[in-house]
């Protein structure tokens, strides 16, 4: 998009050495604990923060400057700041001129974006927005690092495109320790995207509109594709809600507990026909399957897992299946086969060489090769050692491009019914639907209820106790949880973590999705919350 | 790029160069020579508590003992390791430490795999002439995944520094004075009070069996395990970790200083949330729906009836009726072929995953 690419620009071993990192809808020491270790190890080396968050996590508490944004107004605050980068000259001229294009666009849409106005939106003082406009473009090294945060939103994509722009602007980027970067929240959510798990596209971002695309795939799978982009998964959920969607194969997932309006999923599967389910567990979607497949776990198959930086990572089989247990992809080919076109592979290992084989980023990656150490793609060939931070010297797309993004609202905001603004997440110790956390001792041990975080002020007007069980409602449904009154989350907001299924926040979050990526807006929707009696 | 100055020194008669600013311990590891340490942790600033690195070296006519971790090696040194003064006070440095720690190598959990056994061994070291029966045991603590013994605590520190200096945690420090020393939480408080996050970093750095994984206590000695090197299967940062496997069972999670990206360090996910591997609720068996109730099948039955039904759809409503989830959890080679059963077995371009939850 901006750049031409969408993975972390820069490694984790890099961000020691960064000098500023701008972290925004993030909270590293919990969704990442380990990249949060390299950033407490730049923290200590004198690194300095600048944290957008509604919720005083830990690296708010450390920060140079603490913006603690209403969720949902990124778009202002980002586009104040590259007013601000821009009326004070701090733009890096040079690298606008040879690396970009768009930026007299931007610079007429900005001039009226100014920190008082964007003030008003994200409740965040002007001057605290033109000092981080400041520091982040004075720096030698500035980084900027974000996740779900600023993704999951109806206007993700602007956000997403709105940060690039204050890298573009400041030519922050393509060098070591600095960049922007997202980092990913699951094992393998890049791996997935990468392997072509999307509606338009082959792995190794190969569209399909490509027609030399479509005859290689055609020769060396020996079939006919259909051209034609598929269905994304809430695309599926509205067609399976109207009863026209038939049957559904899911592998490794719990829409049910992940899926924003958790009674819309649930209408949705019961609509169909037939649905396969491969799982570990009896998951929430498990139990309204057809068929469930049991599958191992990661310690009893081989493979590879590709890590936020594009690492390419191998993962061993540790012990023999569990059970009548058998891998996903031995499953995945026994069903192939069965149902007419044959899939054989003695291992993984041949797996992959057919993904290398048909996707030139992957080309120079084999299992002999990262048998030690991952490598990072693009790795173009067997002599290429990978590649440490993208965009040096040339963006995937050639210039860097700025784009002019006016702010949108939320499909839902806080009203007169529902006052407080909900916003969702993930814990350190627990993981998403809770599936395998909610399984291990130590995990539990220290935490396994479900919370609802309510700032002191609000608490106080809903004479609410910290540890008080309420229930928190939307137009969608309701749930349980105590609450923990801190001045953690901004007056206003309320944050309640994912992996309860017994209080599954998904009951509560709304079904409406990023226009381009169709992620869903778990970042905002309207609540509120009373007394259980 | 700022070119760092080389300087030279002579460590056991070998000239060796390296960057300014390099420790002794450093510089000598550079060119194999190994000198013992047991405070010490690439992860931690020099502590030099333990005063096991002593090596001798050269200033004028006499030498001196300094401690080679936190020494800055300057051009020109002359460096021994292996001299007869520095075996010599090596040893009485170990009497010392084994003066105050429990002579029950038989029974620990370390044995195998304790850097101060290690030691002992290699130096000879069988009785300690200043032994007396150490305080302290076992601590009685709720939480069921760390398990601290004070009593074989050497108070190198290295518990305390990795929950300061890396994770930055600050839940356990020294506690009282002399041989009453230990280590722990803030008024013995139970660890789940404290802001410990049960990551287990101490209990990864702990160079004997003063902490230890308390799930693993009991199930096996260190070389029984076979370790088995894999990506973790959380979060998306991809930390290199060991499962540890004895039997057909994952007993333990480890990691090792040096592993990229993580560098030996773990979460508390990462390290102690494996139990669901063995969980008795995991599916063991293929299970088709019958009149509302899961029935147990065989391979051949659940995946002839999948077979059969998709088929089916396929052929009554078309290819685009059919939608296949695939997981960010799942490894890319499981991916790779959702993505191709989709589109070569199927026909439909209706695949899709979880990047966006």
């Amino acid at each position: 998009m901006s750049f031409g690419s969408g993975s972390m620009t820069n490694s984790i071993g890099e961000i020691k050495d960064c000098k500023l990192i701008f972290l925004i809808g993030g909270n590293p020491t919990e969704a990442h604990p380990i990249v949060g270790l390299e950033m407490k190890k730049a923290l200590r080396k004198g690194c300095t923060f600048i944290v957008a968050d509604p919720r005083r996590i830990w690296f708010a508490q450390h920060a140079k400057l603490y913006l603690p944004v209403k969720p949902g107004t990124d778009n202002w605050l980002l586009n104040a700041i590259a007013h601000v980068i821009i009326a004070e000259g701090l733009e890096n001229k040079e690298f606008i001129k040879t690396r970009t294009e768009g930026f007299e666009e931007l610079k007429a849409f900005v001039k009226d974006i100014t920190p008082e106005k964007a003030s008003e939106f994200t409740g965040i003082p002007a001057e605290d927005i033109r000092q981080a406009a400041r520091l982040y473009a004075k720096s030698e090294k500035s980084a900027l690092f974000y996740t779900l945060g600023i993704t999951e939103h109806t206007c993700g994509t602007d956000n997403v495109r709105t940060i690039a722009n204050l890298a573009l602007l400041t030519g922050h980027i393509g060098k070591p320790s600095t960049g922007v970067n997202p980092i990913r929240g699951q094992n393998n959510v890049q791996g997935a995207t990468d392997m072509g798990c999307l509606p338009d596209r082959m792995h190794g971002y190969q569209y399909l509109s490509d027609a030399a695309v479509v005859e290689k795939f055609e020769k060396a799978w020996g079939v006919k594709l259909t051209k034609t982009p598929g269905a994304t998964s809430p695309t599926m959920f509205e067609r399976m809600n109207k009863g026209k969607f038939k049957a559904l194969y899911v592998i490794g997932e719990d829409p049910v507990m992940s899926e924003p309006n958790q009674e819309y999923t649930i209408r949705g599967l019961k609509n169909l026909e037939f649905l396969v389910v491969q799982d570990i567990f009896m998951s929430e979607t498990a139990k309204y399957a057809d068929v469930i497949l049991p599958a191992t776990s990661f310690a009893e198959k081989d493979g590879t897992f590709t890590n936020t930086e594009r690492r390419v990572q191998r993962v061993r089989k540790a012990i023999s299946p569990i059970g009548n247990t058998k891998p996903d992809w031995q499953i995945i080919c026994e069903l192939s086969t069965r149902m007419g076109y044959k899939m054989d592979y003695p291992s993984p290992k041949e797996v992959w060489d057919e993904i290398a084989s048909l996707a030139p980023m992957f080309a120079g990656i084999n299992y002999a090769r990262i048998e030690s150490n991952g490598i990072q793609w693009p790795c173009l060939d067997t002599k290429h050692p990978g590649t440490k931070f993208l965009h040096e010297g040339k963006f995937t797309r050639g210039l860097g491009k700025f784009f002019v993004l006016p702010y949108r609202a939320p499909a839902e905001s806080p009203d007169k019914e529902y006052p407080l603004l909900l916003s969702t997440g993930r814990t350190l110790y627990h993981y998403n639907a809770g599936t395998m956390t909610r399984r291990s001792a130590g995990i539990i041990h220290k935490t396994n209820e479900c919370f609802v975080e309510v700032n002191e002020e609000d608490a106080k007007e809903l004479g609410i106790f910290d540890g008080e069980m309420v229930r928190v409602a939307t137009r969608r449904g309701e749930i349980t949880a105590h609450a923990e009154v801190s001045e953690k989350v901004k007056k206003g907001v309320i944050w309640i973590p994912m992996h309860f299924v017994e209080a599954a926040v998904n009951k509560l979050t709304k079904d409406a999705y990023d226009n381009i990526t169709q992620t869903a807006e778990y970042k905002v929707c309207g609540a509120k919350i009373e007394k259980l009696n | 790029m700022v070119m760092v100055p080389k300087i030279k020194l002579n460590v056991d008669g070998k000239i060796v160069e390296v960057n300014k600013g390099k420790t002794i311990l450093q510089a000598a590891s550079s060119i194999g020579i190994r000198i013992p340490t047991l405070c010490h942790d690439p992860r931690l600033e020099p502590f030099a508590a333990c005063r096991v690195c002593m090596v001798e070296i050269e200033r004028g006519k006499t030498t001196a003992l300094i401690t080679s971790c936190n020494t800055e090696a300057t051009d020109g040194m002359v460096i021994r390791t292996d001299s007869e003064k520095v075996l010599k006070t090596r040893k009485m440095v170990l009497e010392l430490i084994l003066s105050d720690h429990p002579r029950d190598c038989m029974t620990c959990e370390k044995c195998g795999s304790c850097t101060l056994q290690d030691l002992a061994y290699a130096y000879g070291v069988r009785e300690s002439r200043f032994f007396e029966e150490p305080d302290g045991g076992v601590v009685e603590d709720s939480n069921p995944v760390i398990q601290q013994d004070t009593s074989k605590c050497i108070l190198c520190g290295r518990c305390v520094r990795i929950c300061d200096e890396v994770q930055q945690d600050y839940a356990i420090d020294f506690k009282n004075r002399g041989f009453d020393t230990e280590t722990g939480t803030p008024f013995d408080k139970q660890r789940r009070e404290t802001t410990c996050v049960l990551c287990g970093q101490c209990v990864s750095t702990c160079p004997v069996g003063s902490l230890v994984e308390k799930q693993a206590v009991g199930k096996g000695r260190e070389w029984e395990f076979k370790q088995v090197k894999t990506t973790c299967a959380y979060c998306g940062v991809g930390c290199t970790m060991y499962l540890n496997v004895k039997g057909n069972r994952v007993v333990k999670v480890t990691s090792k200083v040096g592993s990229i990206p993580n560098d030996g360090n773990l979460c508390v996910k990462g390290r102690f949330g494996y139990d669901f591997i063995h969980h008795p609720d995991r599916l063991k068996h293929p299970l088709i729906k019958k009149n509302g109730k899961f029935e147990e099948a065989t391979w051949d039955e659940a995946l002839s009836l999948v077979a059969s039904k998709l088929g089916g759809i396929k052929t009554k409503y078309g290819h685009d009726n059919i939608g296949v989830f695939s997981s960010s959890r799942c490894t890319n080679e499981d991916n790779y072929l959702a993505m191709k059963f989709a589109r070569a077995t199927i026909g439909t371009n209706n695949v899709d995953q979880c990047a966006r939850t």
